[in-house]
């Protein structure tokens, strides 16, 4: 029955553990390991123009759909000018505005963003589009283009690309010549492109954005086409008629309206810089989710001061450090001083280093022990023997910690750290056992103790578990359910194996 | 090593978790424990449930009382000093005589000599909580020393030999007698190299020894056979150690006692955490009679009774439990 509620209990407390583990991994996106930085591009336009006598009006579309990219922050800087966010027929527009300005300006607006594969095309599915109104003899061109590629084409895709394919080709027909005449730039080609399409009743429209890579100083807009064949959006190459988005292409903003209008302004340029950097994933899961409002941020330790944090991190580990008691206890058997005396001894290792612990460790306990011995003559109560053993054990560190400067080992100083009064105590537990039960017993606790504290040591110290637990801390809920079960764990343990083995032969 | 475990689990022996867990803590709730951690209670419970005990000569509860041994002890020549709340046998003095011009030196059961200060120490170690499970201040018994019997003295280098019976709710469940050796300092302490000897439920009867974790014919120290002895007043034993479960109210229970030669079988301390090597020494697994035990549990049954399921039950030499027939 009582075994019933404990498998419950654990199932609970591991499903819990793991479900806000697996929202906090998955959804949030924080990251499994800690070396796990995620590239940020920072894109900045800057609009430059020289201002006119009267009142300024800036406006400029900024991205707001954005495939295959999450934005991580936006901000603008302008001298003086007010600021505001619109949504227009391309999308986001700011608006910068002042009443006077004298000379050139600069206005800069600035977007970080990072990689991140579930952004998606999250358009409407847009109507129809209007025929547009095309006068003669443009419209017998592009009636006649129409009606050639609709037969030499299934859907949307193939019209698409079989269009290009005509418009691109070096000895173009007539008819189309004719269209792309007054085109200069690809922006204008594009733009001749999406009447035609917008005749054979295909929602089209322009994309404009660049392949991010690196740094650029300054980065030229490219111009894509986009189709929507009544299901998603396709990009197209308007000069290969290849469908499909460059490697890390960045839309900026949609549509035939120009990147930038500047009222009250003259000589308007813009011009984009692209810089690479590498952002902790952990910062971007942290802004994503409080973008998101969960109250998984508002819970993460990294929101504690970075003092506080450093000593959770440690903290944290201890848990781990009492599973491995656990294991070493129940499962395995291991005789040791104290019930997490060797945590504590493994929580002083981490300073000290596994070896030279070990070593101070050792050294620490003999002398306490030998002077523990002397003092037995002494006859002392029992109280003041441990106080004696423990001002001993003091004494005895800053013995070890002046020596070891003296001859310039400095890692002597880190005995310091060691856990005094628990040392104290197994010393005198040490003392005890050794005189009741003999050398032998005292020195298989005491290696026992050693033993268990490397093995906990070594847990203790694994980086990417530590960085694990502090990130997903919620695992400990899951290593409470593994303690759970491990204390209503009813069979043998290793060394009882061993003790009962005569039992088994007969 | 899963081998091992089948094997053991098929011969029915208790592992340590398993005692603690579906034994230790669904029978022997916690709040019984200080009847059998302190000995002064035990040893009261056990004299109001009309069974014998060791002479209580004095309690020392105090340090300022350390100094009160001397007129304890003024008329006697042999005792015991023990903590009251001590395990394992630990910070027992067994003291069997006195220096012959100087009545303040003291013969130890291993032939030494030791002064009053030496015992005066102890005693206040012991009060001061040494000796007791939690550290915390102790009381010292000072009692009659139990002149055993002479069954076991050809099995026994110095202390006192003593009988452990396991109680599983009310009924005997397996029995060893605790020999002190030479390794032991004379304490009937198996952890401690003392040898542990099965009993034939039935007939009172010696086992072969273990000694640690090995079958051994002869003590070590005397070389005299072990097995075969036949332990005087078996069935009071048994009877005896039923009566401890009514006294207790533990269902998981440890009786040891020791044969005094003029008293007769008395009873020194109970435990609620009993060892397991008592299924080394009796080669055999606890598991099985405790589920035979379950199976014919009977809470009307008197300790007579129990104490003659137990002699019907358990007899020894039960090879495997396919082997096992009623009787």
């Amino acid at each position: 029955m009582k075994q019933r509620y404990v498998f419950v209990l654990a199932a609970l407390l591991a499903v819990i553990g793991l479900s806000v583990f697996l929202y906090k991994w998955q959804v949030l996106g924080f990251p499994l390991s800690e070396d796990q930085e995620t590239p940020v591009w920072t894109i900045e336009s800057a609009v430059n123009f020289d201002s006119g006598p009267g009142s300024i009006k800036v406006q400029l579309h900024v991205p707001t759909l954005t495939p295959g990219f999450r934005m991580l922050n936006e901000n603008s800087v302008s001298r003086g000018y007010g600021f505001n966010l619109n949504y227009g027929s391309g999308g986001r527009e700011a608006q910068w505005a002042i009443r006077r300005a004298d000379g050139e300006q600069t206005i800069y607006y600035r977007i970080s963003v990072y990689e991140d594969d579930s952004v998606d095309q999250s358009d409407t599915t847009p109507p129809f589009p209007p025929l547009p109104v095309i006068n003669e003899p443009l419209k017998t061109a592009v009636d006649v283009l129409v009606s050639d590629v609709r037969d030499q084409s299934a859907d949307t895709a193939s019209f698409t690309a079989e269009l290009l394919r005509r418009v691109n080709d070096p000895t173009p027909d007539p008819n189309i010549e004719l269209l792309l005449a007054g085109a200069g730039s690809s922006a204008e080609f594009v733009g001749v492109i999406t009447t035609i399409l917008a005749a054979a009743r295909i929602p089209a429209r322009m994309v404009h954005g660049f392949p991010l890579s690196g740094r650029q100083r300054s980065a030229s807009l490219v111009t894509w086409l986009e189709v929507h064949d009544g299901d998603q959006w396709l990009y197209f190459n308007p000069m290969t008629g290849e469908e499909r988005l460059p490697e890390r292409f960045f839309v900026w903003w949609r549509g035939n309206e120009p990147i930038v209008t500047v009222e009250g302004g003259s000589n308007v340029e813009v011009g984009f810089a692209i810089q690479q950097n590498h952002l902790d994933a952990v910062a971007i899961a942290e802004t994503q989710a409080a973008k998101r409002g969960t109250i998984a941020v508002d819970f993460s330790l990294y929101s504690l001061p970075i003092q506080t944090q450093a000593v959770y991190g440690v903290l944290l580990m201890i848990p781990i450090g009492a599973l491995i008691m656990v294991i070493m206890r129940n499962l395995v058997g291991i005789d040791a001083f104290g019930t997490f005396m060797p945590v504590l001894i493994a929580l002083a290792f981490r300073e000290t280093k596994l070896l030279w612990g070990l070593v101070l460790f050792t050294t620490l306990v003999a002398l306490g022990l030998s002077i523990r011995f002397l003092l037995d003559r002494l006859r002392l109560l029992l109280v003041p023997r441990l106080s004696a053993v423990l001002i001993v054990v003091v004494l005895l560190m800053l013995f070890i910690s002046l020596t070891s400067h003296r001859l310039g080992m400095e890692t002597g100083l880190s005995v310091a750290l060691f856990p005094m009064v628990i040392i104290a105590m197994t010393i005198e537990r040490m003392s005890v056992v050794w005189e009741e039960r003999g050398a032998a017993d005292a020195m298989r606790a005491g290696i026992g103790s050693l033993v268990v504290a490397i093995a906990a040591y070594i847990f203790m110290g694994l980086a990417w578990l530590e960085h694990l637990i502090f990130t997903f801390p919620e695992l400990l809920l899951l290593i409470l359910a593994l303690v759970v079960l491990a204390g209503r764990y009813t069979g043998y343990r290793l060394s009882e194996l061993r003790r009962f083995k005569a039992l088994s032969l007969e | 090593m899963f081998a091992i475990a089948k094997k053991l689990r098929e011969k029915g022996v208790l592992g340590l978790n398993e005692r603690n867990s579906d034994y230790i803590m669904r029978l022997n709730p916690r709040r019984l424990y200080p009847l059998v951690d302190d000995k002064v209670l035990t040893k009261e419970l056990a004299l109001k449930a009309g069974m014998a005990v060791p002479d209580l000569y004095g309690i020392i509860a105090h340090q300022g009382e350390v100094r009160e041994f001397a007129d304890i002890v003024r008329d006697r020549n042999s005792f015991v000093i023990k903590p009251a709340r001590g395990s394992g046998g630990d910070g027992i003095f067994v003291v069997v005589g006195r220096g012959k011009r100087k009545r303040d030196n003291y013969r130890l059961s291993s032939g030494l000599f030791v002064s009053e200060g030496e015992i005066l120490h102890h005693i206040s170690n012991t009060v001061g909580g040494q000796y007791s499970l939690s550290g915390n201040p102790d009381k010292a018994l000072i009692e009659y020393c139990v002149h055993f019997d002479p069954t076991f003295s050809e099995v026994s280098y110095q202390g006192v030999p003593d009988i452990r019976v396991i109680v599983y709710r009310g009924y005997p469940a397996m029995a060893m007698v605790r020999l002190p050796t030479r390794a032991s300092d004379g304490k009937a302490n198996l952890h401690q190299g003392a040898v542990g000897a099965g009993v034939d439920l039935r007939t009172g009867e010696t086992l072969n020894g273990v000694l640690e974790n090995d079958v051994v014919d002869e003590h070590p120290d005397t070389g005299a056979l072990i097995a075969g002895l036949k332990i005087p007043m078996w069935n009071f034993i048994l009877e005896s150690s039923a009566r401890g479960y009514d006294v207790t109210g533990l269902g998981y229970l440890g009786v040891d006692m020791v044969i005094d030669r003029d008293r007769g079988p008395l009873i020194l301390e109970m435990n609620a955490r009993p060892g397991l090597n008592i299924q080394i020494a009796n080669r055999t697994g606890l598991a099985h009679r405790i589920a035979r035990i379950e199976a014919i549990y009977d809470a009307s049954a008197s300790p007579e009774e129990r104490a003659a399921v137990a002699r019907r039950e358990f007899p020894a030499h039960e090879l495997s439990p396919g082997a096992r027939t009623e009787t």
